[in-house]
């Protein structure tokens, strides 16, 4: 029956789609409405075959949903290679302007493919590491199989066509132009169906749990996936021009747009980049570690602290504006009070390793997952220095900002997502172990170089161009013009890219290594698994 | 504006200082006296049903 409903619905789709690509008002439109056309279309043809067979799909409940996971494993990977790419191509786009190709104008210079990399690296390579982990962590803590069956496939799948829409969209030029938020309304409004399902499925499965209480990192996944949902629904607040166009008109004008999207993009920030991960650190650092977390009391503390505190820090990122002054300064202290619970919480994943400090010669995954916390405590000093308003007059505008994200999401995101990689992927196919520890180090020393690379070099860019804009002579006039900065950045633009090159290498390297670890490590034993899953007496 | 200015004073006043008891609430909750053998027993869910549902 279900399959009739389904089948009605993707028909209707499909025949929209079509009518759309027909009716389309701009080439973005009318690729996106043909995407569509060919996935509604594909799924009607699928789900027609499948119509009134005897094929049904089982949810055995004593078994953990793991094929989601693999998928969104290899989706994370694969992404997060997409992601560095680019990154690292327009890197070397803002050194040498030759590659911005004349032949690509339109389509991929810097301004077209900068939110393409922005939106892979954080949407697609930390969404789906996110939705993946989630999906791994909600189950094992709560002892329970994913809630609603294939629901977990179209959160999985319906991601993707977001990522893709999205992707293709930057490329053709429809954006909202708004900062970590640029997919147009249609992509925002699928979005949000998807985020709903991806909320029930997770809520589902820790309502059915068979432990009595709800292990902490469950809750910083709950209030990423929670926050996330608010602040999109609020940034998008935005009213299509016509049903036929990706261009829309955003509700919000002028400084209230303006404080809303830095009230998105800071909390995208603090509950995707941040509450998300430390859901994945207060997992699988102790699972590698193999004790608990250090302080579970400090844990509890550490989760109401930042996410009471963290809502309020967006606008530190409009000092210097229309903005009233009393908003920019409470969001700059509260941006400094962050400093104590983001640091309670490194302390704790740090502290978690007391007593097997050893693992960290042995095991080169543990030391990617502490390098991580290392990055994610640097960082989270580092920006609270940033907002505080004097500080922000030097730093604001220049490349010491974009230094100041990439220690972040290169060292905190990227490195805890490579260390749950590497975790996840032998437990996930069933491997005895990794393929080869020493490709790990290697990605681990290519990683960090390449992260110390790309922040060193954006320091002295970013603080020489913002003491370069601020210069007056003996008269007060202003000493260099804006060319003369770029100028003066070349060489820390090219060491920027080197490190990316580095950063990208390491990445490829994992990428290998997880392939061969599915395809070729020793499979774990019947007998070596149950012994395994005996504690030792 | 009327409804802005009472807005604006209930944040600053009664709204900031609800949420506060309600973090220190959460605080002194987490410290109590007694709670370490459930926060121990917490603590090591990760540990336990790596493979399979609890039946």
């Amino acid at each position: 029956m279900s399959n009739y409903i389904k089948l009605v619905v993707l028909g209707l789709v499909a025949i929209f789609a079509m009518v759309a690509t027909n009716y389309a008002r701009d080439l973005a439109y009318q690729v996106h409405a043909f995407i569509i056309l060919l996935v509604s279309g594909g799924l009607f043809i699928w789900v027609l075959r499948n119509t009134d067979e005897d094929t049904v799909t089982v949810h055995p409940q004593n078994e953990y949903m793991d094929g989601v996971i693999r998928a969104g494993v290899i989706a994370t990977a694969f992404w997060g290679a997409v992601g560095f790419l680019v990154g690292t191509f327009i890197a070397f786009q803002l050194a040498f302007p030759a590659l911005n190709f004349d032949w690509a104008q339109g389509f991929a210079n810097f301004g077209r493919l900068r939110p393409l990399h922005t939106s892979a690296v954080i949407f697609a390579f930390g969404g789906n590491a996110l939705i993946a982990t989630s999906f791994y962590v909600v189950q094992r803590t709560s002892a329970a199989r994913l809630w609603g069956g294939n629901l977990a496939w179209f959160v999985f799948w319906g991601y993707q066509l977001v990522i893709v829409l999205a992707a293709t969209g930057y490329l053709l030029g429809s954006t909202h132009a708004k900062e970590y938020a640029e997919p147009e309304w249609y992509v925002d409004w699928w979005l949000t169906i998807v985020w709903v399902a991806y909320l029930a499925v997770f809520v589902g499965t820790i309502v059915k749990r068979k432990e009595p209480h709800i292990y902490v990192a469950n809750w910083f996944f709950l209030s990423f996936i929670l926050t996330v949902a608010m602040l999109h629904l609020f940034n998008n607040i935005a009213i299509p021009v016509s049903i036929w166009g990706s261009k829309s008109v955003q509700v919000f004008s002028g400084v209230q747009d303006a404080m809303v999207q830095w009230w998105y993009g800071h909390n995208a920030v603090g509950f995707f980049l941040t509450a998300g991960f430390l859901g994945m650190m207060y997992y699988f650092i102790p699972k590698q570690a193999e004790r608990p977390v250090f302080s579970y009391k400090l844990s509890i503390i550490h989760f109401w602290a930042l996410i009471f505190i963290y809502i309020w820090a967006g606008p530190h990122h409009l000092h210097y504006t229309a903005l009233p002054d009393w908003a920019s300064t409470l969001g700059m202290v509260f941006s400094v009070v962050l400093w104590m619970p983001s640091w309670g919480g490194m302390i704790n994943g740090l502290m978690t390793l007391s007593g097997a400090w050893d693992k960290l010669r042995t095991d080169p995954v543990i030391r990617m997952m502490v390098i991580s916390v290392g990055f994610y405590g640097m960082s989270t000093f580092e920006g609270p220095m940033m907002s505080i308003r004097a500080v922000n007059s030097l730093s604001h505008y220049t490349d010491w900002t974009i230094g100041h994200v990439h220690s972040g999401a290169l060292g905190w995101n990227g490195m805890i997502t490579f260390g749950a990689l590497y975790y996840l992927v032998p437990k996930l196919w069933n491997r005895e172990r990794l393929y080869s520890l020493s490709l790990v180090s290697w990605h681990f020393w290519l990683a960090t170089i390449g992260i110390v690379f790309y922040a060193a070099s954006m320091w002295v860019t970013g603080i020489m161009e913002g003491l370069m804009w601020r210069e007056v002579d003996a008269n007060g006039f202003l000493v260099n013009s804006f060319a003369d900065t770029v100028g003066a950045k070349f060489p820390m633009y090219v060491v920027r890219g080197l490190g990316g090159v580095l950063f990208l290498a390491g990445a490829l390297i994992m990428c290998y290594n997880l392939w061969m670890t599915a395809r070729r490590a020793p499979a774990v034993e019947a007998d070596a698994a149950a012994a395994h899953a005996t504690p030792a007496e | 504006m009327e409804q802005y200015s009472f807005l604006r004073e209930l944040a600053d006043s009664w709204a900031l200082l609800g949420m506060f008891a309600f973090f220190m609430g959460i605080v002194i909750w987490a410290l109590r006296p007694g709670s370490k053998a459930v926060h121990t027993d917490t603590a090591n869910i990760p540990f336990r049903h790596d493979d399979k549902p609890a039946e």
